[in-house]
């Protein structure tokens, strides 16, 4: 993995926008939490610039068995792709937690596509909306739409499949408290949007340097 | 009467944004830094801060663990949580130890609440 030096987040970069997707999660981890009603539990968030086959990769090893993802596209100043993802095993287990667990199985596999695709909008939307008013501009936020497959057929959606495209890999883990379900939320971005984020997080960092 | 802050927070950026809105209510408070935990016990060792701030998912001990530590060592200390994670077990845990809890990003009338609150404690307790 090679990375253009021109592209790469400085320090204060990359602790500004890890702390960006940690406020925004734990704003959506609120949210689920009242979904569920159990606890979620966060990890602490990690960013890294790497090519699209390279963040394919990091999913894949973590997890090898097949995957469930809510996709939203989000598009404004800074555009990219916001992915909240399981591992396919859990996916009903979180539909259950989300219906209130009353159901009978076949009622929970005809719900999972509209519970995932809501649970994925509650949580990638809260997210996104947070980091858009840190960042103060506005974000248009596409329906969420579900995704399933490897790591690679994941990120590897509308053609962009270039693969030395750089990628701006955002992730961070959350599970429920005494519940098997677990999983991650991943942000992906390409060149022209890392730049633009790039500034956006320097005129952050300005703004919170006044005076402090 | 100027006291001494500690902020404890992994982000640079939030430790940045804590400072600017306790500069803007108390220019001439003192304040002093930490990146994690085990920073923190240090320099409230070190330093003896009047009043602590401090963030809860960080890397190692989280600011939960390290508020129950910092009122092992100073049972009277006025401590804030600064938390985006606004879940109720969250909230639930700062106050068992004797936290507050200020929703993140911080707005300068959450922090002016709880500095009067903290300015009342020590005010109480120093004489």
């Amino acid at each position: 993995m090679s990375v253009d030096p021109a592209i790469a987040l400085s320090d204060d970069e990359r602790d500004a926008l890890a702390e960006l997707v940690n406020i925004g999660v734990s704003r959506a981890a609120a949210s689920l939490r009242t979904m569920i009603g159990r606890e979620i539990l966060l990890s602490v968030p990690s960013v890294q610039v790497v090519t699209r086959l390279e963040a394919a990769r990091i999913i894949g090893e973590r997890d090898p068995e097949m995957l469930v993802a809510v996709h939203q596209a989000f598009d404004g100043e800074v555009c990219g792709r916001a992915l909240l993802i399981f591992p396919q095993t859990k996916s009903l287990e979180l539909v259950r937690a989300v219906t209130g667990g009353e159901l009978p199985l076949e009622d929970i596999i005809e719900l999972e596509q509209e519970a995932l695709a809501e649970t994925g909008n509650i949580i990638l939307n809260g997210c996104l909306a947070t980091i858009a008013n840190l960042l103060r501009r506005s974000l248009k936020i596409s329906l969420p739409e579900i995704i399933r497959g490897s790591g690679t057929d994941l990120f590897d959606l509308a053609g962009v499949s270039e693969e030395e495209s750089v990628a701006l890999f955002l992730y961070i883990d959350f599970a429920v408290r005494d519940r098997d379900i677990r999983g991650y939320i991943a942000m992906l971005m390409d060149l022209p949007a890392l730049a633009a984020l790039k500034r956006l997080i320097g005129d952050l960092i300005d703004r919170e340097a006044e005076s402090a | 009467m100027s006291y001494k802050v500690l902020i404890v927070d992994d982000s640079k950026l939030a430790r940045m944004s804590v400072a600017k809105v306790l500069h803007g209510l108390h220019p001439d408070w003192t304040r002093v830094e930490a990146a994690n935990a085990d920073e923190a016990i240090a320099r409230a060792r070190a330093e003896k801060p009047d009043i602590v701030l401090l963030d809860v998912n960080m890397p190692g001990r989280d600011g939960l663990e390290l508020a129950a530590d910092l009122r092992a060592l100073d049972a009277g200390m006025p401590m804030a949580v600064i938390s985006a994670n606004i879940q109720q077990e969250i909230v639930a845990r700062s106050h068992e130890v004797g936290a507050a809890f200020l929703p993140k990003p911080l707005t300068e009338k959450a922090l002016a609440n709880f500095l009067l609150g903290a300015q009342a404690r020590l005010k109480s307790t120093a004489t």
